[in-house]
């Protein structure tokens, strides 16, 4: 089994990095591999509750990262200082099983993955 | 070693298409082996066979063709992402009955369980575009 991580760091809208991610990881999740998830940088903002982006004509990005562990994605972190530069606690993310790393942390992380795909 | 390539910019509007490029000739000039080539999000582009540059600027579908034919390697097309920027085949313009296919010889539609099958079977798996 290999170790897969993720790493999605754009905004959840204004263009289909976030939302492609996001069909990838979860295609990806089929394949019985060790798949993990890392939001860092503007990628944080993808986990905010009461996104309602149907004004731009677009489904609700937050509303499918619930089904994550479902996919058997269980660890997915997010970048302790991401959140932090933009103001963004804790209660205010639609997942409250996700592990806040800081960037030493980030980088152990990383080390330790036989594939990163970057998004 | 090897390596497989996702690349996810569209070709002639972001330098990462060449990049990859180069940087699949370079592994191929060193001995390594490249598995497969997955393109994604607007790197589907680069396989449109309707791109037509001026004629003194390189045409990277063609270019990318050519690196395939002589090493025979896999052009992946991400299928869901091909459909939405319409890029098809002969099979998927039938089955949405549309006018015309431009999905460039060499290039393959394929579905996501191919990136991850590449990540499974590399030793590397770069990304370009992101």
């Amino acid at each position: 089994m290999k170790k897969i991580l993720f790493v999605s760091r754009h905004a959840p809208y204004g263009t289909s990095t976030a939302r492609e991610a996001l069909e990838a990881l979860l295609a990806a999740s089929a394949y019985g591999q060790d798949t993990q998830v890392l939001f860092m940088d503007d990628g944080v903002f993808q986990l905010l509750h009461h996104q309602e982006p149907a004004a731009l004509g677009q489904k609700s990005l937050g509303a499918s990262l619930p089904a994550l562990p479902l996919y058997d994605v269980e660890n997915i972190y997010v970048h302790c200082e991401s959140l932090r530069e933009r103001g963004i606690t804790k209660t205010e993310l639609v997942l409250d099983s996700v592990q806040i790393i800081d960037s030493q942390a980030v980088s152990r992380l990383l080390a330790q993955q036989d594939q990163l795909l970057s998004f | 070693m090897k390596f497989s390539l996702i690349v996810q910019a569209a070709p002639h509007s972001t330098q990462a298409s060449t990049s990859a490029l180069s940087f699949a000739e370079a592994l191929l000039r060193q001995g390594h082996e490249l598995h497969r080539v997955f393109f994604y999000r607007e790197g589907v582009h680069n396989a449109s066979a309707l791109t037509a540059p001026p004629q003194d600027e390189p045409n990277l579908p063609q270019a990318w063709q050519a690196l395939a034919g002589k090493h025979q390697i896999e052009l992946i097309v991400c299928i869901a992402a091909a459909l939405r920027r319409g890029l098809l085949n002969e099979a998927e313009a039938q089955r949405y009955q549309k006018p015309s296919a431009n999905l460039a010889p060499g290039f393959i539609l394929g579905g996501l369980g191919q990136l991850l099958e590449a990540a499974v079977e590399s030793d590397r798996l770069i990304t370009f575009g992101n």
